[in-house]
């Protein structure tokens, strides 16, 4: 197993969901504190859950329904059935946003699951099994700890994804977005996961406290 | 709830995350999420990871007025169905295949009694009902087998599994499955003949995932 720990803390970010500083008690997330990063995407997402702002939408609209449509055509999917899984897709984030909770996810990781869900529940006569959702508040409480904690540790996943080499990052994607088992990754690139892996593990680690309080409330 | 000892192997966490996850094992797989708090994290950790990569996906041409057409549909739309509920023992997922009635048992010799949720060729998902203290007779398998536990125990030559515990089991193993005394054991278990699922072994020659 690589060392997470011997990676440089502070390599370029790449571009996507760049953190930005709110100032302020701005419409959308009052009870986050107002030195709180947030990612430009979390900031329309809670303009979305809160104020129910079509403007933020139509700009997460505009950033993610391409990418998801360029995904679901990746793993196979014709051009104009899978611009209507994105158009879905965003439809259920408007109507879901009560249950984002930027402590436990990303808008990019809570959007990939929506879009999942709904190209496997298209593909299976029953319909997909889902999980059930954990109890809490709707919307979940800010608890500005936790968002910052997430933001740090997808930084460094993203990090630690820039780091890879193309073909190893290649494999990865289609792991992800593709359709390649886990077994044919390691054949193909060694052991990449492993400092992917230790990356998902710190964030686990701290998903899973974050749950736990969540459950104990 | 007691702690849960046996969990998904992250590999199948992975899988499902990424949607290809045989349909077979889904359902335990959403099953055990809906009660371990620490699998659940591992799935939205891949989620995070698969959200990244879609940040820094090429994006697609879309119909020019698309958004248009979306923005008139936010109040008109149909919300999607809310993720499901628990009925009694049984898991959101499993109550939403039961559509919420109590299973209707079926002798399946032995004392064991059964109700299929979904069989398809050589892959199945059921329910299993073991009286306590009862013995499952010694049985290998042909493929890949996932148990949970939804209420009471049982035992085997790899261990003790009590509620939200999964035992992954394969063609490597015999084994004889004995219901702890007491509560009667119900079990949810799905099966794919077809598939080995190997992870758990060092070396792993099949692209298990992919049928």
């Amino acid at each position: 197993m690589l060392n997470p720990d011997a990676m440089p803390a502070t390599l370029p970010q790449p571009r996507p969901a760049v953190p930005r500083r709110r100032a302020g008690k701005q419409n959308g997330w009052k009870q986050v504190s107002a030195d709180q990063e947030l990612t430009e995407q979390t900031g329309w997402m809670l303009a979305v859950r809160d104020q129910r702002d079509r403007a933020a939408f139509a700009r997460l609209f505009a950033y993610y329904a391409p990418r998801v449509k360029g995904v679901l055509m990746r793993s196979g999917m014709g051009s104009a059935a899978a611009e209507d899984v994105a158009q879905d897709v965003m439809l259920a984030v408007w109507h879901k946003a009560a249950q984002f909770d930027p402590g436990r996810a990303q808008v990019s990781g809570w959007i990939y699951r929506i879009a999942r869900n709904r190209q496997v529940d298209i593909a299976r006569k029953n319909g997909r099994p889902v999980p059930e959702e954990v109890e809490t508040e709707t919307p979940p409480e800010a608890d500005p700890g936790a968002i910052l904690a997430l933001a740090q540790e997808s930084g460094k996943l993203r990090q630690a994804l820039a780091k890879l080499k193309p073909e190893q990052r290649e494999v990865i994607a289609r792991a992800y977005l593709g359709d390649l088992t886990h077994g044919e990754i390691r054949d193909e690139t060694g052991l990449p996961l492993g400092t992917i892996k230790s990356r998902i593990r710190l964030g686990l680690e701290r998903l899973r406290h974050e749950l736990k309080d969540l459950r104990s409330e | 709830m007691t702690k849960i000892a046996h969990h998904i192997p992250d590999e199948m966490l992975a899988a499902y995350a990424a949607g290809r996850l045989p349909a077979t094992f889904e359902m335990v797989v959403a099953a055990h999420v809906s009660v371990c708090d620490s699998c659940r994290a591992a799935l939205e950790a891949h989620e995070t990871l698969g959200g990244t990569l879609i940040e820094e996906a090429p994006a697609a041409e879309l119909d020019g007025d698309l958004l248009e057409r979306t923005l008139a549909l936010l109040d008109d739309s149909p919300a999607p169905a809310p993720a499901p509920k628990r009925f009694g023992i049984y898991p959101g997922p499993v109550a939403e295949a039961l559509k919420h009635a109590p299973p209707r048992w079926r002798a399946a010799g032995g004392g064991v009694r059964q109700q299929i949720l979904h069989e398809d060729g050589k892959s199945s998902v059921r329910l299993l009902y073991i009286p306590g203290g009862m013995a499952v007779p010694d049985h290998g398998h042909n493929g890949t087998e996932l148990t949970m536990v939804l209420q009471g125990a049982f035992h085997d030559e790899t261990g003790h599994f009590g509620p939200g515990d999964v035992e992954v089991a394969d063609e490597s193993l015999e084994h004889t499955p004995i219901a702890d005394v007491g509560a009667d054991c119900i079990c949810l278990a799905a099966t794919d003949a077809r598939l080995r699922f190997r992870s758990l072994l060092p070396r792993l020659a099949q692209p298990f995932l992919r049928i």
